[in-house]
């Protein structure tokens, strides 16, 4: 195996290496643990893109890392392919963003910032990377746990609350989670995905029922985190909550969920599987069109831009449900462009909703941290301190002058991306699904005029809803002579951004990548080779 | 056995999703116990039920799969137990915070009157 083959694995060891090592630094040693986290969230970045240049050649295999050489299917496997590498790269430029963010003062409202996000980070890398389903619980949790801590961070009444109600739905579908692995090896003998979608065609009968009883159960899990009508109540109350750099990271993990439905999907329930093929797609189909809807209707009862955000998180993923039901490779390739842009805009979202709240006077509870202490060795005083103290001395860069311009123009810019108009890159990727939608309109019928109905519909909705936001909080009369925006604050946002504005710029490659990953989405048989390579003998023994 | 067992894992099941959905946070914490609880012996027994049979092929003697054990679930069910174990202790400690902040063990954090 060449040398470099072993960035596979940097994604889930730097983080969980980084987080490990701050762990034994004390709470007051803060710059170090921001230099460090940063200096890792930086790489992981550059990995994602080596990693990305790496399996996108035109005719690249997806790449297999066994872990202690064992041949595939008997021990653990991570892949990496387009998908996967294109997901990797999101998450880590959305992690640097919102860790940059969270530098301005939220990272010292409570004590394991840094290692709780960077084990976040590993917990989502993994996530994307394994290559068998019950590592996927494994990481699941792992990305769960961290976010658990997360979701508390700053504490609060308001918090504590809304993460009790987090915290028991996710482990009750865990426990979903392992009924479904438990019956999918009961049936085919194996939890290695590559595997998988060689044994699923041959299944029938009885066998069959009882695989996709598993697979359905399973995929409960992944419709809890991606928010699915009736599964996702708790989402926006929980990212409302949150601190605002923590909600714009949740963004993330809602896409997790979606992942794994595309990968299972395409890898067991692809059209080449059979008697099993495309067993939940009017499901997925239907979920996704009410997911849409409740998403549409909860955005114009919102009151709060958390609401709003937290709506068009529900909305989005309705969209990738929906666009994956169809089960259409040009549908799919529109459907992981959304995925990047919607993600990227929901993320930048989040952190502008903090300085637009701010510059419009209006008091968050929520945006509070609380000052009790939690644990005794949280040295809460000693955080608070400084928390204070720099509030008012803002240490960090200089105010920018105005603000509510930059503001103003980042908001409308989120709203356009959001809602998908041109000529940001949410109207190509709404573009490229309902362009894919309708050619293949013959087979689909009035279930594709509904979805396409539904995408433009919901648009219009956040429209409506972002343009009296916008109305309600920026064209309000300022009292105080400026409002308080940080560099530090900015940056992200306009990042954020300018990473949309590229997808634009650069829409030719990046739709050519897309409609790639689809494709090799489409042909599972590829994925197998790579991973299972038959011509591989087992390691020698030595004796 | 297999009669007890899937009687064992329904009961344990029922008790579980029972308490799930009790207002008290106390007993949403034993409810989730026990549905980990009953979800353990559900991986294990999906490994195929198998009396007296070692889960470890004996390099000496000739390996005949028909007398092993299969030894996934059970790798699969300490993971699992291991996960389920650390949530929990956190749900705990989670409880304590809400019950403390919010002065009512009510999993909304509100007693409502009837």
């Amino acid at each position: 195996m060449p040398p470099a083959d072993h960035l596979v694995i940097a994604p889930i060891l730097l983080p969980l290496l980084a987080a490990a090592s701050m762990l034994v630094l004390s709470e007051r040693r803060r710059w170090l643990k921001r230099l460090i986290s940063l200096a890792t969230l930086t790489t992981l970045v550059g990995v994602a893109i080596l990693l990305l240049t790496r399996v996108d050649g035109p005719d690249s295999a997806p790449l297999a890392y066994r872990l202690g050489d064992w041949p595939a299917p008997f021990a653990i496997v991570l892949v990496v392919d387009r998908l996967s590498a294109l997901m990797l790269l999101l998450a880590a430029s959305i992690g640097l963003c919102t860790h940059f963010y969270a530098l301005a003062r939220w990272d010292r409202a409570g004590p394991r910032f840094h290692p709780l996000f960077l084990l976040l980070m590993m917990g989502v890398n993994g996530a994307f990377l394994t290559g068998d389903l019950f590592n996927l619980f494994v990481f699941f949790e792992v990305m769960l746990a961290a976010s658990y801590g997360l979701a508390l961070h700053g504490s609060g009444v308001e918090r504590t609350k809304a993460s009790l109600h987090y915290v028991a739905i996710n482990i009750a579908t865990s426990l979903l989670f392992l009924i479904g692995i438990a019956l999918i090896y009961a049936v085919t003998g194996t939890l290695n995905m590559a595997d998988l979608a060689v044994r699923v065609p041959m299944l029938a009968g009885q066998e069959l029922v009882l695989l996709e009883s598993g697979a359905a159960i399973l995929s409960i899990a992944f419709f809890v985190k991606a928010g699915m009508w009736p599964l996702g109540f708790w989402l926006t109350p929980t990212y409302a909550a949150a601190a605002a750099p923590v909600a714009a990271t949740f963004a993330i993990m809602s896409k997790v969920g979606i992942y794994a439905i595309i990968r299972l999907s395409a890898l067991a329930f692809g059209p080449a599987s059979g008697l099993a093929a495309g067993f939940a797609n009017e499901w997925l189909m239907a979920g996704g069109l009410a997911t849409m809807a409740f998403g549409a209707i909860g955005m114009l009862a919102a009151s709060r831009l958390s609401g709003i955000a937290g709506s068009y998180v529900l909305i989005s993923s309705g969209t990738l449900l929906v666009a994956t039901g169809t089960g259409s490779a040009p549908v799919l390739g529109g459907a992981l462009l959304y995925l990047v842009s919607s993600t990227l805009g929901v993320c930048a979202m989040y952190l502008l909703i903090e300085p637009v709240e701010r510059a419009a006077d209006i008091d968050r509870e929520a945006a509070q941290p609380q000052t009790e202490p939690v644990f005794e060795d949280d040295e809460p005083g000693l955080l608070m301190e400084d928390f204070e103290a720099e509030e008012e001395e803002d240490e960090i860069g200089i105010v920018i002058p105005a603000t509510i311009a930059l503001l103003g123009s980042a908001f409308i810019f989120c709203a356009l991306l959001m809602a998908g108009l041109p000529p940001l890159s949410g109207f190509i990727a709404k573009f490229a699904i309902i362009d894919g939608m309708l050619s293949g309109l013959p087979t689909m019928g009035t279930e594709g005029w509904t979805a396409i109905a539904a995408i433009l519909l919901s648009g219009l909705a956040t429209l409506i809803a972002m343009t009296r936001a916008g109305i309600g909080l920026l064209w309000v009369p300022v009292e105080r002579p400026q409002a308080h925006l940080r560099v530090v604050e900015a940056v992200p946002i306009g990042v954020l951004l300018a990473l949309c504005l590229a997808l634009v710029v650069g829409a030719g490659p990046v739709t050519r990548y897309m409609k790639d990953t689809a494709g090799a989405l489409h042909d599972p048989a590829r994925y197998a080779g790579a991973v299972l390579d038959p011509t591989r003998q087992p390691p020698e023994r030595k004796r | 056995m297999e009669i007890i067992l899937s009687l064992a894992i329904g009961v344990i099941t029922a008790s579980g999703a029972w308490l799930l959905f009790r207002p008290r946070t106390f007993q949403l914490a034993i409810g989730l116990s026990l549905l980990s609880y009953a979800i353990n012996l559900f991986i294990l027994a999906m490994g195929r039920l198998k009396m007296d049979a070692p889960p470890v092929v004996d390099k000496a003697v000739e390996a005949d799969p028909a007398a092993l054990a299969d030894p996934v679930p059970q790798a699969l069910v300490l993971t699992a137990i291991v996960i389920s174990f650390a949530t929990t202790a956190l749900l705990l400690v989670l409880l304590l915070a809400a019950r403390g902040l919010t002065g009512t063990d009510h999993v909304d954090g509100t007693e409502k009157t009837p």
